[in-house]
């Protein structure tokens, strides 16, 4: 299988405080999907703003096989769909369409490919009827899916999730993990969600501090209860 | 308690509705600075270009009477105005003593008075129904096609989309102040109006901090999707030739209001 | 949550045609100069934070504190504006609230937009980013007081030019104008010097690289320190002139083609415009003029009240 992201001993703190990320490695393949787990203030944020070049602390980070640069910026950020934490950081524009069609418009497509691509994504988060909705009309489940859709309409390769499932119902969630299931795509995945862990992903990440403690099955990780309630983790 | 209050959009499907937002803007301002040129006291004009907006009204399926109802939020304005009674030369209609002084109503007074109300009153309520109809996104759209700069309307754009979130934060931070002002029998409650202030204030630049570091992340999610400095957007709207046909009939008939207020 | 007017936007029909236009002409070449500066000299990244900082502009204005006899206090923000984002930004920012407010909520009209956006947006913030610059490398003290009076100066040069485009139009005889404007909007003022120094001390104390050398409050040039002084040095020597001795303005204005010599004269038709037991000197005339306009404030509050409960 090829290696579609890679990130080689990274290091980074936010000005004036304690790092951040104190040397993390770790490898994506095609087609996986992974969870990333850790406590709050661990750094799982802070290194998925690192995996398209928002960030960048010491350390190399690779995408598609190339070291990400400067140059390939652009590149690399249409390869690698981000999205946010707090989907009303994500969802910048008025409407549902004009955010869904930002990602494709500022990589230069043109119209008609732009407006088959907000089709596309919008079908494959289920929400196709939201087109013209105003972004700020929303429940945070739809703004989940929508925000998942603004990153999809860039036809991504890899898929890199910020907590998508925080502040859903369990139906908005139940919906969310179908979609997750059915995306064919190479998947990340940060999460408190330990269920959703054990249901979608078979590998797991587990970071503390800045540094990546443990990367394996995930159902050995679940497995050991000792070492999840050390890292602030629970058994589901 | 939700922001939702500020949505001024009244979902339809009318003639007027599904016309293209810059007709609507276009229109609306014609019609506000019809009224604005008209003199003072053209009654016959002033009337005509009222069963306009009725007609308007009633095209936009939202009732005849729809923006009557929000029609006197310029009322207390008409304060500022109401010197113009006593202080334009004319007959006098009538005295009354006001505290120390004795004023006198003019008719001429009277009349420049009742215009300007009216006047007031008209514009408005065509601005209602402007926003009634028009979704607010589309409004910014037709400003985009009427030259206003790019970077005037993408503010425009990131205020109307981070106004509901930052007011809901303001509601957070008005009803946490609220939980803990708590009176002190005896003591008058909550302090002098400086240390009032102060905490006012201090939402303020609480509220702007959080602003602060949200832009930054908004920022980081642009980035995220390929933005590089200069912002590319993709504009719906076209006009049809009703909508060309509608501008042109509704600026003619406005344009008649003139005629008939200086004949 | 309603949304309440504050009083400094006018609506449409209370400013005549030729000043509704002479000040968007104003207007518009300020934005085109302020367009032109924030295109060149500022990066990509001033874009959302301008647009959030115009939706927190926006929010903070609903902020408000109770000050005396159920008026409050909050904030315009043209001061508070310019000095965290510098002048250029923040006239863009104060020229997108002003405008939301006036499309969408229709507080302030549209074709009187000009200026509103004149006395709101650019006054404001020329005031207070001149002031706070001229102060730029003193002591963080000696900055919040020079903004607090800078933040009072704006609200009242809003005022004043408020009054002066209502004289103009035809609308309200100048020197009750004048007089009604300055004296509620001295109380007004209060509130905004006071929120726009507590926030700007919150900022200080939490975040001080936002407002420190090399942040986008520092990068205005010294000229703001000029246009500063002269529009208050306008302000403070004309408020007493037309609320005192409104004839020579009048004589001007008459002159200029601005009003009509009948629609001037207040003094034929309100002979006594001044209090009995103070005769007819000036002071005489400003405390008249005062006691009226906190007459029409009260009736302002009752009649801003009664509609809010309705609606
Ligand atoms: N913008 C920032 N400025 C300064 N420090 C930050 C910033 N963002 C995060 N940090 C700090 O960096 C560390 C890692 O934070 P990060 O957000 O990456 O954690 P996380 O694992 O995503 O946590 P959570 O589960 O709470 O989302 C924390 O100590 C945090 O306080
Ligand atoms: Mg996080």
């Amino acid at each position: 299988m090829t290696n579609v992201l890679s990130v080689h001993d990274l290091h980074f703190s936010y000005h004036d405080h304690h790092p951040a990320l104190r040397g993390v490695s770790l490898t994506l393949c095609e087609g996986d999907k992974v969870a990333l787990v850790g406590p709050n203030g661990a750094g799982k944020s802070t290194l998925m703003l690192h995996l398209n070049g928002i960030l960048r602390g010491q350390g190399e980070v690779f995408v598609g096989g190339e070291r990400l640069t400067r140059d390939n910026l652009p590149a690399a950020r249409a390869m690698v769909g981000l999205v946010f934490q707090n989907p009303d950081d994500q969802l910048f524009s008025p409407t549902v369409f004009e955010d869904v069609a930002f990602g494709p418009l500022h990589m230069g497509l043109p119209k008609d490919e732009v407006l088959a691509r907000v089709e596309t994504a919008l079908n494959a988060v289920r929400m196709s009827n939201y087109r013209d909705r105003m972004s700020h009309h929303l429940s945070v489940g739809e703004k989940k899916r929508i925000a998942i859709a603004t990153v999809l309409s860039m036809n991504p390769q890899i898929l890199v999730l910020d907590e998508p499932s925080a502040g859903l119902d369990p139906r908005a969630r139940r919906t969310l993990i179908n979609l997750l299931r059915e995306l064919p795509i190479t998947m990340l995945v940060s999460t408190h969600d330990m269920r959703l862990v054990e249901e979608l992903f078979p590998r797991t990440i587990v970071m503390d501090e800045g540094l990546i403690v443990a990367d394996g099955m995930t159902k050995e990780i679940l497995a050991d209860e000792k070492f999840l309630n050390e890292h602030g983790l629970e058994k589901p | 308690m939700h922001s939702d209050a500020f949505d001024r959009y009244h979902e339809s499907n009318s003639f007027v509705h599904r016309l293209d937002p810059r007709v609507k803007v276009i229109v609306t301002i014609a019609y506000i600075l019809s009224n604005a040129l008209l003199p003072d006291g053209a009654w016959l004009a002033f009337g005509l270009s009222w069963l306009f907006l009725l007609f308007a009204n009633a095209l936009s399926n939202l009732g005849v009477g729809f923006t009557f109802k929000r029609s006197f939020i310029a009322l207390p304005f008409a304060l500022v105005a109401i010197t113009v009674l006593f202080s334009i030369p004319g007959n006098p209609i009538s005295t009354f003593r006001f505290l120390f002084w004795d004023l006198t109503i003019t008719d001429m007074g009277l009349l420049r008075f009742e215009s300007i109300l009216i006047r007031s009153w008209l514009s408005v309520q065509m601005a209602i129904l402007l926003v009634a109809t028009t979704r607010f996104p589309d409004i910014v759209h037709a400003l985009e096609h009427l030259r206003v700069p790019t970077i005037l309307t993408t503010i425009i754009a990131f205020l109307y989309r981070y106004l509901f979130v930052l007011v809901d934060e303001v509601f957070r931070l008005l009803r946490a102040r609220e939980a803990r002002s708590a009176a002190v029998a005896g003591v008058r409650a909550g302090g002098s109006v400086a240390w009032r202030g102060r905490v006012a204030g201090n939402m303020a630049g609480q509220l702007f901090l959080r602003s602060y570091e949200r832009s930054d992340r908004v920022y980081n999610a642009m980035l995220a999707r390929g933005y590089s400095g200069h912002l590319n957007t993709i504009n719906p709207h076209e006009m049809r030739r009703v909508d060309y046909l509608t501008t042109a009939l509704a600026l003619i008939v406005i344009l008649l209001f003139q005629l008939v207020g200086r004949l | 949550m309603h949304y309440s007017p504050a009083p400094l936007h006018i609506p449409d029909g209370f400013l005549n045609v030729t000043v509704s236009v002479i000040f968007w002409v104003i207007t518009v070449i300020m934005i085109g100069m302020a367009v032109a500066r924030t295109n060149k000299s500022l990066g990509e990244k001033q874009v959302p934070l301008m647009g959030i900082m115009a939706a927190f502009i926006f929010a903070a204005q609903m902020i408000n504190f109770p000050v005396a006899g159920g008026t409050s206090g909050h904030l315009l923000g043209g001061a508070l504006a310019a000095i965290v984002l510098g002048p250029w930004a923040g006239m863009l920012v104060m020229t997108a609230v002003i405008a939301v407010q006036g499309l969408l909520f229709q507080d302030g009209g549209l074709l009187v937009m000009g200026a509103n956006i004149f006395n709101m947006g650019l006054l404001t913030v020329a005031i207070g980013y001149g002031f706070y610059r001229s102060v730029m490398n003193k002591s963080t003290g000696t900055k919040l007081a020079v903004a607090g009076v800078a933040a009072w100066l704006s609200v009242m040069a809003g005022a004043l030019a408020t009054a002066l485009q209502l004289w103009l139009s035809g609308t309200s005889n100048l020197q009750t104008a004048v007089i009604a404007m300055l004296s509620v909007h001295a109380l007004i003022g209060i509130g905004e010097a006071l929120i726009t120094v507590a926030a700007l001390s919150f900022i200080f104390r939490t975040r001080p690289d936002l407002l420190g050398e090399g942040s986008a409050s520092a990068e205005g040039g010294r000229g703001w320190v000029m246009a500063g002084v002269v529009i208050s040095l306008i302000v403070v020597l004309l408020s007493p002139l037309a609320s005192a001795d409104p004839d020579g303005l009048e004589r001007v204005a008459i002159d200029m083609g601005f009003i009509d010599a009948g629609q001037s004269a207040p003094y034929q038709v309100i002979p006594d415009y001044t209090l009995p037991f103070l005769g007819t000197t000036p002071l005489s005339t400003i405390i008249a003029g005062v006691i009226g306009a906190l007459v029409v404030l009260g009736i302002a509050i009752l009649a801003g009240r009664s509609l809010q409960k309705t609606s």
